[in-house]
């Protein structure tokens, strides 16, 4: 569902764009605001990120959002009633994204059904590898979820086909070795690293960590399905607030 | 246990894919040197040259009159390099990062024991070291920070979280993830994703192996008990390996803190506030909320208020193998004071929560019955907390008199 979803807006531009917003950073009131501005200026699907105490994957400008939206009092209930309310006002798709325990503290057959209800695409979680996912991929697979793995540089040909064959909708690949939010910078490495994934599957690439403006998606263009924008909007938002959200992300296609 | 580290389905390794090959390049080298006769041999010949070991099991003959119940035997695991059992698993995997062939170590330390025991490894192996401890502990154990320094290593306080032991395993976490080509995270107890648990509690069996020996030879018979503090579990996995087969009761105390029911503690085996998880790359018991976020713990002790407890615990906590009691600050502090007084022995703050719980329990047992209390560390680096938990007064004429000369 989600991966003919990518197909058909893929005919229509030559790569999409992907943002990520931690739900309940800096409020709720203002995640709700980011997110109408970003798809008012054209985003193609987004990551609602339910904040963990523990996002060991995380550099630090996401971290500091999860610590911030968590000592704000979010609880996942809070999260699933934010993911309701955005699913029913925007027409894109959205998934979540978040860390094993929470799927596992919630019931994870209860959460699939909860995101099918609320009409979520997938899913990312960043602390499962596919040998602990065999409840998760189930129970995704049950309610036609996409489960989102990751491909990284460090990951072998063989490994990365095991990996495709349990994914669905798309595969997240990591740019580089490191947390979110840091500098990549784009050699000819990344080309090699690149074609790899590319060949390792026929699922949409979508291309994250250190995406971070017009110059990084004009390159991607033509190599990968989704461009991804993580940390880079949380920073803006801090430095500049809420409005410049719609600005920045109408200026990086 | 099977291939991906599970005990009773608890263990596993939850890891971000950046961290696949590394481990699975960790899990082969270790599989490699267990199956090395060589190795175990080169590895207890380092313990006895650069550490002190076969550590001694000393009789608490003042202790046994004092309290008229079982025979009481102490492990010295105090009298290793750096004051407590922490060097047994670092030089174990010191060696190991040389046969991997890398420069650099890095570790996440709580009471700073296991920060300085990473740290002379790394001097004497001639690694780099980066020690991760949360901004709490760094207050609380300035003076181990300062050994770290000393030894070479550049000591990251961390600031974020609740800044203490499992923030700083959140952030070697996040460096190993961009430095794992020339980086080994030495972490420091039987948690975390497979290997460690495992790989942690192979190296720390020796307290256990030699335990064994040590009461045979001297009195011709099995303990009736043997008690162990538990933070994340290596000292009591160390120990407890060593009697896992015999008809031996296996005693692990957790930290009380204030007690069970005041909420701040760090009891995940025996207080209703935990429930199983997954978090720091491993499924065991967590004290969290009902949405899977940790909760902030307490302890008198630096290296037991962690949220997470080995998963091989938790599976023996499920068999019943293992019995899991808390001691609270008070009863710790009053032990802590009774066995420096008695036998003139210093355990550290984490090790007086076994040897409380054993001084409840020794008067109940027959003078027949032997009892093994494993000292895992020694309490000189508790100066600053020893003494304001005895509020001292002429140790704080003394800290005031220093700050002025520092004014001065």
């Amino acid at each position: 569902m989600l991966e003919s979803c990518i197909r058909k807006k893929r005919q229509e531009k030559e790569i999409l764009l992907m943002t990520h917003i931690v739900i309940g950073y800096p409020s709720f009131e203002d995640s709700f605001q980011i997110v109408k501005e970003m798809v008012e200026a054209g985003v193609d699907l987004m990551e609602l990120q339910i904040p963990f105490s523990e996002p060991i994957a995380d550099g630090p400008v996401i971290l500091k959002a999860n610590q911030k939206s968590l000592a704000n009092g979010s609880t996942v209930q809070h999260c699933v009633d934010f993911a309701k309310q955005v699913v029913r006002s925007f027409d894109i798709p959205f998934l979540f994204m978040t860390y094993y325990n929470i799927l596992f503290k919630y019931g994870i057959r209860s959460f699939a059904s909860m995101m099918s209800d609320i009409g979520l695409h997938g899913v990312i979680v960043p602390d499962l590898p596919p040998e602990e996912g065999e409840e998760y991929l189930q129970a995704m697979g049950e309610k036609n979820l996409a489960p989102i793995f990751i491909f990284t540089p460090n990951t072998s040909d063989e490994r990365m086909k095991k990996i495709a064959a349990c994914g669905n909708g798309f595969i997240y690949c990591v740019a580089r070795k490191g947390v979110t939010g840091s500098e990549t910078t784009f050699t000819s490495e990344f080309h090699d690293y690149l074609e790899r994934c590319r060949n390792a599957t026929t699922l949409p690439l979508a291309l994250g960590f250190g995406v971070k403006d017009k110059a990084d998606v004009d390159f991607l263009t033509g190599k990968v399905d989704i461009a991804v924008i993580g940390s880079e909007t949380i920073r803006l938002v801090d430095q500049k607030g809420v409005e410049a959200v719609g600005d920045f992300v109408r200026g990086l296609r | 246990m099977d291939s991906r580290g599970y005990y009773n389905g608890f263990g596993g390794a939850f890891i971000p894919e950046i961290l696949v090959s590394t481990f699975e390049e960790l899990s082969k080298a270790f599989q490699e040197v267990k199956n090395d006769p060589g190795f175990w041999q080169e590895y207890k010949e380092i313990m006895s040259s650069y550490s002190c070991r076969p550590t001694p099991l000393t009789f608490a003959g003042n202790l046994t009159r004092h309290f008229g119940g079982a025979r009481i035997y102490i492990k010295r695991e105090d009298l290793n390099h750096t004051g407590a059992h922490k060097a047994n698993n670092v030089m174990g995997q010191g060696l190991l990062v040389q046969r991997m062939g890398k420069k650099r170590v890095i570790a996440e330390t709580g009471a700073g024991q296991h920060g300085v025991a990473t740290a002379t490894m790394a001097a004497r192996f001639g690694f780099e070291c980066t020690i991760y401890m949360g901004e709490v502990d760094v207050a609380r154990q300035r003076p181990n920070v300062f050994w770290m320094e000393r030894l070479g290593a550049k000591v990251v306080a961390v600031k974020d979280g609740t800044r203490i032991l499992k923030d700083a395993i959140n952030e070697a976490f996040r460096d190993w993830v961009t430095n794992m080509d020339t980086t080994h995270y030495v972490l420091g107890t039987a948690c975390g994703p497979h290997p460690f648990p495992e790989m942690v509690t192979y190296f720390q069996s020796i307290i256990g192996k030699e335990a064994r020996k040590q009461i045979l030879s001297l009195e011709g018979k099995l303990p009736a008990r043997v008690y162990a503090c538990v933070g994340g579990g290596s000292n009591a996995m160390g120990i407890f390996s060593g009697f896992m087969d015999d008809p031996v009761e296996l005693v692990g105390v957790e930290a009380g803190g204030k007690g069970l029911d005041s909420g701040r503690h760090a009891s995940r085996l025996c207080s209703k506030d935990a429930s199983i998880g997954v978090a720091q790359g491993y499924k065991t018991y967590f004290l969290q909320d009902s949405d899977g976020q940790m909760k902030e713990t307490h302890s008198i002790a630096a290296g037991l208020d962690y949220v997470g407890v080995s998963p091989i615990l938790s599976h023996l906590k499920e068999t019943g193998r293992v019995r899991f009691e808390a001691a609270t600050d008070k009863e710790v502090v009053e032990a802590l004071s009774l066995t420096i007084r008695k036998e003139g022995l210093i355990p550290a703050l984490e090790s007086s929560h076994a040897f409380a719980r054993a001084y409840q329990e020794a008067p109940c047992l027959s003078q027949q019955d032997i009892i093994i209390i494993n000292q895992s560390g020694r309490g000189d680096k508790d100066i600053f907390t020893i003494a304001d938990a005895f509020s001292d007064p002429g140790w704080k004429e003394f800290i005031i008199q220093k700050a002025e000369e520092y004014n001065a």
